[in-house]
């Protein structure tokens, strides 16, 4: 019985439209003219306890829609939902007691408090147990290494030591799912590796459900292993991140650096990227020609300094994924 | 942690927050007490002036303005939730936190940011009240109390449900509107003087529209054991203030829809 | 019309019109507060018919007819009172924003000033053609010309008004930039804004027309910085200031605008120096 399941979610807006300039303006207050438009069409998946769901897609994909029905703040045009046997815009208090929700770059803490303050309002207005909330609390800062914050005012402190703030306080209450909306945005290297460092021990550690949105592909890289890619309010592709790679640019990179000019290669099923001084970039096919093999023939005819055989940069896979199905923006 | 607790630690935090601020909290209690007395001054300049308005006395005037003060203290305390639900809430995304959290929206509101300011307008309302005893030599004897204490409770009901229709508002459109301090500061300032002294079309609004007379005007008249200039029969006077708890309901069936159509369009 | 300006006065221009525009966006807001104060004029005015009719010897300096124009000039021009500080300030003072201003190449007193007058005018203009269409066109209309807002008192009257009101707008931003100094000072608009409404609504003359308080605090009251941005400008209108005493009226209009505004930017540049910037 899958913890979540989503069949044929839809959802349509409507929103007023404006000319520009002072003649807009007047007009504007007098008559408006309205927009149609369509944010979901028929979005079906669904998910098990203890998965990690990625999932991505370009600006005004639909992707914060989707979010907004599962966690029941927004009701859908057509469609069903159920998370745990729930519908979540009709059972809201009882979905959203067993939920916990991060929106990148907003926080849900009082500002002008201290965190701590903001966490034991929040366990009071989630009713957890004194006992398991200082069990609960206490392994949160411990492995956010946030014990050094919790008596500093939210404002004042940065993005980084507020995000992981903010991810502790959505799962004081412990709940079985959890949502993340762009965790990481703005974030330095160190705290985002801590994010997806502490993302990844609660799914594989405690089974926590969760559902990440991103535009970093490194944190997809690191954590999903599910990848959904939504465009234009359609679901494009959903299943193992690595069959996505596959499916869109299944080649290598190789990267060579000879001891003398770099040479100018004609080999089958591969391609010239990049050539300057020593160094040459190539792209080849694995299925045409294994990375061992196309080692052997170059360093046959031209003395290798060092070699590097990696994947095509995330974002490149992509961007090449959402220009094959139409879905860039706009 | 039931509901009330929960808004004990609200109002807790509250104080706690505004406390961050030293010099601003300065200013803020010297303009709270400030702000109680600019009605109080304007009608004493006019009785000052005048003497008095139209057969009613500077201590019955007194009366009729302490009851709407208490009242309206005792609600304003309670609404600051839904009387900024669009600045604070709707136009900032925080109102979906609301909606994340497995509360009811009403409890969530009522506790958000408490001003202990208010407490202010409350002593004045007291202090009117005070000097409404004095000038008339007034006897408050066991029904008198039970009868200001009722108009007090449909006072705060009627305001309360002011300030939930002005938040319901806020769902279709996100411009700050003043059209609810129209009925509740407007609202406290109409009421302030019995209604005798309006044109007719006017009472009709504050009597059958937005029942101010009613946990106002009339209920006062028959504290002060005066029969109503206007007609309205004694027997009435009192019952008058449940006409506060009627509009209350019917604002919160319209805060349901409001929600409702928040929750189906989005933000 | 910013791009034909001399380039000194450009960027202070720019940031008026986008203001400007920005504030003419809010229909809704400014139907709503023309219901309000159509409202509250009207209560007022059956209040003071009321205290009026039982002791007319009383009244002392205004008539009827010219507390009942006061009123709705007041209603009319409300958005001139200085209740409190911008709220583009409040906001960039909590996010943290506010530091963009010493970034910017212009004087940040000037481009904020700029700013808060446009939000004025913004507001006070759909609003004050709305509350004249009512109280100065449909009431006379309506055969209610005894409650309705009347014309200038003369010709000479009416043209010094018009000077008189630039001045009460210049005197209110310069007392909202006093407020907004004092957000970026204490990092929050609560406090400040608590204490100035009361302040601004007794001594602009919003409460009660000045000449309505008791005798003896009349000339205090005249003098007092506030007064230049309702009580003056309205006298003048029904030519109870003519002559020499307008003439004076103006200057403590012009006089406490300067004072205040260079209050203003003496202390915003004290603030800026030691800005603490919240938010991260």
């Amino acid at each position: 019985m899958p913890q979540i399941l989503v069949e044929e979610l839809s959802k349509t807006y409507r929103v007023a439209e404006r000319d520009p300039g002072l003649g807009g303006a007047v007009r504007g207050l007098f008559a408006r003219r309205w927009r149609t438009i369509e944010a979901l069409k028929g979005v079906s998946f669904s998910l098990e306890q203890g998965e990690l769901l990625g999932f991505i897609g370009p600006n005004g994909a639909g992707k914060s829609t989707t979010i907004k029905i599962l966690s029941g703040i927004l009701e859908p045009t057509a469609g069903r939902c159920e998370v745990d046997g729930l519908t979540p815009w009709t059972s809201r208090v009882r979905h959203v007691a067993r939920i916990g929700v991060v929106f990148g770059q907003r926080t849900q803490l009082w500002w002008d408090l201290p965190v701590i303050e903001g966490f034991d309002l929040l366990r009071d207005i989630y009713r957890v147990p004194q006992a398991d909330y200082v069990r609960t609390r206490d392994e949160l800062t411990a492995l956010l290494r946030i014990e050094g914050l919790l008596r500093q005012p939210v404002r004042q402190l940065s993005l980084g030591q507020r995000m992981r703030c903010e991810i502790a306080a959505a799962m004081l209450h412990s709940p079985p799912l959890l949502f993340l909306d762009e965790p990481t945005i703005g974030l330095d290297a160190p705290s985002k590796l801590a994010v997806r460092e502490f993302v990844q021990r609660l799914n594989r550690e405690r089974g926590v459900t969760v559902i990440l949105t991103t535009h970093d592909m490194h944190d997809i890289e690191a954590l999903a292993q599910r990848v959904i890619v939504i465009g234009k309010g359609a679901i494009l592709a959903d299943g193992p991140f690595t069959d996505l790679r596959e499916g869109v640019l299944a080649e290598r990179r190789l990267m060579a650096d000879f001891t003398g000019e770099a040479p100018a290669l004609e080999l089958p099923g591969v391609r010239t990227i990049a050539r300057q001084g020593r160094a040459l970039e190539l792209a080849f096919d694995p299925k045409a020609i294994a990375a061992a093999d196309l080692i052997a023939r170059i360093a046959a005819d031209h003395p290798l300094a060092d070699v590097r055989v990696e994947e095509p940069p995330i974002e490149e896979v992509i961007a090449r994924f959402y220009d094959l199905h139409g879905a860039g923006e706009g | 942690m039931g509901p009330i607790r929960l808004l004990g630690r609200y109002f807790r935090a509250s104080v706690h927050a505004q406390a961050q601020y030293p010099g601003s909290l300065a200013m803020l209690s010297l303009g709270a007490f400030v702000a109680n007395f600019v009605d109080v001054i304007a009608i004493a300049a006019l009785f000052a002036r005048f003497g008095q308005v139209k057969g009613w006395t500077f201590g019955e005037v007194a009366m009729f303005y302490g009851v709407v003060s208490v009242a309206f203290a005792f609600a304003d305390f309670l609404s600051r939730g839904f009387d900024v639900l669009g600045t604070e809430f709707i136009r900032t995304g925080a109102f979906d936190r609301l909606l994340l959290r497995p509360r009811s929206l009403t409890v969530q509101l009522v506790g958000h940011d408490p001003r202990l300011s208010r407490v202010g307008r409350l002593a004045q309302g007291l202090a009117a009240l005070a000097l409404a005893t004095v000038a008339l030599k007034f006897r408050w004897d066991a029904s008198a109390v039970a009868l200001a204490a009722w108009t007090v409770l449909g006072g705060v009901a009627l305001f309360s449900g002011i300030f939930m229709l002005q938040a319901t508002l806020a769902f279709w459109t996100v411009e700050s509107l003043e059209v609810a301090n129209l009925l509740t500061y407007g609202g406290v300032q109409a009421a302030q003087f019995p209604l005798s002294l309006y044109a007719e079309w006017f009472r009709g609004v504050l009597i059958f529209i937005v029942p101010l007379g009613c946990v106002a005007y009339f209920p006062v008249v028959g504290l002060l054991g005066r029969h109503d200039p206007l007609g309205a029969p004694d027997w009435f006077l009192p019952l008058a203030p449940a006409a506060g708890f009627a509009f209350l309901a019917a604002a919160l069936a319209v805060w349901r829809v409001g929600v409702r159509h928040y929750t189906s369009t989005g933000s | 019309m910013a791009a034909a300006a001399p380039a000194l006065l450009r960027p202070y221009l720019a940031v008026f019109a986008g203001r400007f525009l920005q504030m003419l966006q809010y229909r809704a807001a400014a139907i709503a507060g023309f219901a309000t104060q159509c409202w509250w004029g009207a209560t007022k005015i059956m209040i003071y018919a009321a205290f009026y009719a039982t002791a007319p010897q009383a009244a002392g300096a205004l008539s009827l007819p010219q507390v009942i124009t006061y009123t709705w000039l007041a209603q009319a021009l409300l958005v001139l009172a200085p209740w409190n500080g911008d709220p583009d300030v409040a906001l960039a003072v909590r996010t943290g924003a506010v530091s963009f201003d010493r970034v910017r190449p212009v004087d940040a007193y000037a481009w904020r000033y700029a700013a808060a007058a446009a939000w004025i005018t913004a507001r006070a203009v759909p609003r004050a053609a709305l509350m004249f269409a009512l109280a100065g066109v449909a009431l006379p209309l309506l055969g209610l010309g005894a409650w309705s807002w009347q014309a200038p008192a003369d010709l000479s009257a009416a043209a010094l008004f018009v000077p008189s009101l630039a001045l009460a707008v210049a005197l209110s931003s310069a007392f909202v930039m006093l407020i907004n100094v004092c957000v970026v000072a204490t990092l929050t608009d609560r406090g400040i804004n608590t204490l100035m409404m009361p302040l601004a609504i007794i001594f602009t003359g919003n409460l009660l027309p000045l000449q309505l308080f008791p005798d003896w605090a009349r000339t205090a009251l005249f003098l007092q910085p506030f007064a230049g941005v309702f009580d003056i400008p309205f006298r003048i209108y029904f030519g109870q200031l003519a002559g020499a005493s307008a003439a004076l009226g103006l200057a403590l209009q012009l006089g406490w605008t300067a004072v205040l505004a260079a209050a203003g930017w003496l202390w915003l540049q004290r603030v800026m120096r030691r800005l603490q910037v919240q938010g991260g």
